[in-house]
């Protein structure tokens, strides 16, 4: 018994919420690159205080699951005397969470960059900012590319916990059209092949631009 | 209108915070086990066993990895019962638990199978090891150790996955919190504390996989 079968009315339903996923990913992958990059930066910057602030950031981050990032974001907001908002708080966690993971990733790209293309830098005059935009960075960024693309397939099915705070993306429509249809190998199967469609899209091209620049940067 | 933190209410319910936190460290300990054994099935069957096994390995793995947790805990919570079996929230949460960790435990342990330089192997036969004696010493085991730092890094979100498990209703410590917040409504309060309980749990993991690693892998190097 059920109130309706699983249809191709469902099957858009829950293609439209893929929508919501794709873009909070979008607005994930955008806002954690972006403090990744700053994170990463100040790690590896000359002053102590601040790399220790951001060594702090990044164990929190990494050392609480998500969903209590969220949950904190969520009610945080309304404790600070603003109205909750599911899309502003998962655009927050997503962002900051993947800040720190990003930021992991690119310090460790930049640290597998030889200590004397720092010194040459230097000697050529190259301030901190300078050196890390035009010598360090681009010679990072083949190495990291690889986990980012890793953690970007991270950050699509992390995206299905915003459910949780009542935001409706792919995993709460899909939980919406299993209760009413009951038919929950058919919903979450599909919504399954949706997400792997999505991840296996994402993982696409990181095969190629992995392959293809072979030692653009050495000579 | 109080704006100041109060945990006070929160910490009177310190019990209950803490059964939570022990079913959740149940919850990781039980999945992390059974995950763990998947893994090492799926990577040695992945890796020596004959194609109409690796291949369905292959796709298991596969589909594990590129789909959402919630969604297989959804799955296997909704549709077993369908199948005749009836779990209770907290054996679907194992299982799921399990199937998800037991996909990237498989794939870890077969690169660090990979990983073994094809001349140790070589020399194992030169030196007469039978295969059963060759795949358990000379593969598994520096396969293992060279990845344990990997599987203890999947063991540590395995930890903190177990959070989501109150979505089919599971009781631990995230569920636990959630109804404190409809017990006190000091919401922010709350998941700072649980917060605070995740983090330290996690570090307290860290050091446990560490000590347990060098325990285990302690006679090389």
């Amino acid at each position: 018994m059920s109130l309706r079968d699983f249809g191709p009315n469902e099957l858009m339903f829950l293609l439209l919420a893929t929508r919501w996923t794709i873009l909070l990913a979008l607005i994930a992958f955008a806002g954690g690159g972006l403090i990744g990059l700053v994170v990463a930066a100040i790690r590896v910057a000359p002053a102590r205080p601040l790399r220790w602030l951001a060594a702090g950031y990044i164990q929190f981050f990494m050392g609480t699951p998500i969903l209590i990032q969220l949950f904190m974001a969520y009610y945080g907001s309304s404790f600070l005397g603003y109205r909750p908002d599911p899309w502003v708080a998962a655009a927050v966690t997503f962002s900051l969470n993947g800040g720190a993971f990003f930021g992991e990733i690119f310090r460790g790209a930049i640290e597998a960059i030889p200590k004397g293309q720092w010194e040459a830098a230097t000697a050529l005059g190259f301030r901190f900012i300078r050196t890390l935009r035009l010598v360090i960075i681009p010679q990072a960024v083949r190495l990291m590319l690889p986990p980012t693309v890793g953690f970007m397939v991270q950050i699509v099915k992390t995206t299905s916990i915003a459910s949780l705070i009542g935001l409706t993306e792919l995993a709460r429509a899909a939980t919406q059209v299993n209760t009413v249809t009951f038919q929950p190998v058919m919903v979450f199967g599909t919504v399954s092949l949706i997400y792997f469609a999505l991840c296996w899209l994402r993982s696409m091209p990181a095969i190629s631009n992995v392959v293809s620049p072979p030692e653009r940067y050495a000579r | 209108m109080q704006t100041a933190l109060q945990f006070g209410p929160i910490l009177i319910h310190l019990d209950l915070l803490l059964r939570g936190l022990a079913k959740s460290i149940q919850l990781a300990a039980l999945s992390i086990l059974f995950g763990t054994a998947i893994g090492i099935l799926g990577a040695i069957g992945r890796s020596f066993g004959p194609r109409f096994l690796s291949w369905p390995i292959a796709c298991y793995v596969e589909l594990i990895r590129n789909t959402p947790l919630l969604i297989q805990l959804y799955f296997v919570f909704f549709s077993l019962p369908l199948f005749g079996f009836k779990l209770s929230s907290n054996t679907a949460a194992v299982v799921a638990l399990s199937i998800h960790l037991g996909a990237y435990a498989t794939e870890i342990l077969r690169a660090g199978i990979e990983s073994i330089p094809e001349g140790q192997i070589e020399a194992a036969k030169s030196l007469g090891l039978g295969r059963y004696r060759i795949i358990r010493h000379v593969i598994l085991v520096p396969a293992a150790r060279a990845v344990y730092p990997s599987l203890s890094a999947q063991f540590i979100l395995q930890i903190m996955g177990t959070s989501i498990v109150g979505a089919i209703a599971a009781e631990e410590l995230t569920a636990v919190a959630n109804n404190l917040v409809m017990q006190t409504f000091r919401s922010f309060e709350v998941y700072i504390i649980i917060a605070v309980i995740y983090f330290v749990l996690v570090q307290a993991a860290s050091l446990l996989f560490a000590g347990i690693g060098k325990l285990m892998f302690r006679w090389k190097q």
